[in-house]
């Protein structure tokens, strides 16, 4: 085994064992915490799939913006479900079986796929991930269009979250 | 190592996603099981890029595609759950029925 498979399969168990806690915790600041372990794992992996671009995106945006706004949201809507012993809902069995049956159905298919054991090809030479992230974002020829209305997205996301999430006025 | 060990890794961590958001009954930890799906699927579409086309960076693009309409979903959907918490005192996800018909 190399060096590059026990970190996966270490990471890999990281993952699924946060994955586990965090849907199982009551506790929902807990289940935070272990959402941070699992973003950072796939962080990780990232890294080992010649990505480092991506690993430093997800550390900063999952980890250092969406779970801290998570964790936010738990403390402001605070003493109402939190630390109570029912965490699942009525349709916890059909949620564990529904669940259960996705996973293997997806692995038994992926087991059928030729492809799936093949193995990574050596990355061009002259590789570089950024120039190639920063032409392909911003050239006509590439995903100009969909950069530009992500930046409208995130701004009417923006202005559609301080409108709902406003202080009622007086008499409303 | 084979592309398989990723993919069967997001299958696992795909249906621990989907159970915590059908099962769960507080709806930030329904919003935070999404967060653990939409990861499965980018472990997936970098995997994909890495094993099936290095040259090309449309795998990464996607990637990142997928941050911002996750970041924009949680902002507004905790927006939302703020907005219902002031108004009703409970953010359970069984007994917002305001909408029920």
């Amino acid at each position: 085994m190399t060096v590059e498979q026990g970190i996966f399969l270490f990471i890999s168990f990281l993952i699924l064992f946060s994955g586990f806690m965090m849907v199982t915790r009551s506790n929902l600041v807990h289940a935070a915490l272990y959402l941070i372990l699992v973003l950072f794992g796939v962080a990780v992996l990232f890294v080992l799939l010649n990505a480092g671009f991506l690993a430093v995106v997800q550390i900063i945006v999952y980890i250092g913006a969406i779970a801290i706004l998570m964790i936010f949201a738990v403390m402001l809507t605070r003493g109402d479900v939190t630390g109570e012993a029912i965490t699942m809902n009525s349709v916890f069995g059909w949620g564990m079986l529904l669940s259960s049956l996705f996973g293997f159905a997806l692995i038994i298919m992926l087991g059928q796929w030729p492809a799936v054991t093949s193995l990574a090809p050596a990355l061009p030479t002259g590789w570089n991930e950024l120039v190639e992230i920063g032409v392909a974002f911003l050239s006509p020829q590439g995903f100009v269009i969909p950069f530009e209305v992500a930046s409208v997205l995130l701004l009417a996301a923006l202005i559609g979250a301080l409108y709902v999430a406003r202080a009622p006025k007086k008499g409303e | 190592m084979p592309l398989s060990w990723y993919l069967y890794l997001a299958a696992g961590l795909f249906a621990l996603g989907l159970f915590g958001a059908v099962a769960r009954k507080n709806a930030v930890a329904i919003l935070m099981s999404v967060e653990l799906m939409l990861n499965a699927v980018n472990i997936n579409i970098v995997a994909f890029w890495r094993y099936l086309a290095p040259a090309e960076i449309g795998g990464q693009i996607f990637a990142i595609m997928v941050f911002a309409v996750a970041a924009a979903e949680v902002a507004v959907g905790l927006a939302l759950f703020i907005s219902i918490y002031n108004s009703r005192k409970t953010i359970a996800a069984d007994e917002i029925n305001l909408m029920k018909w």
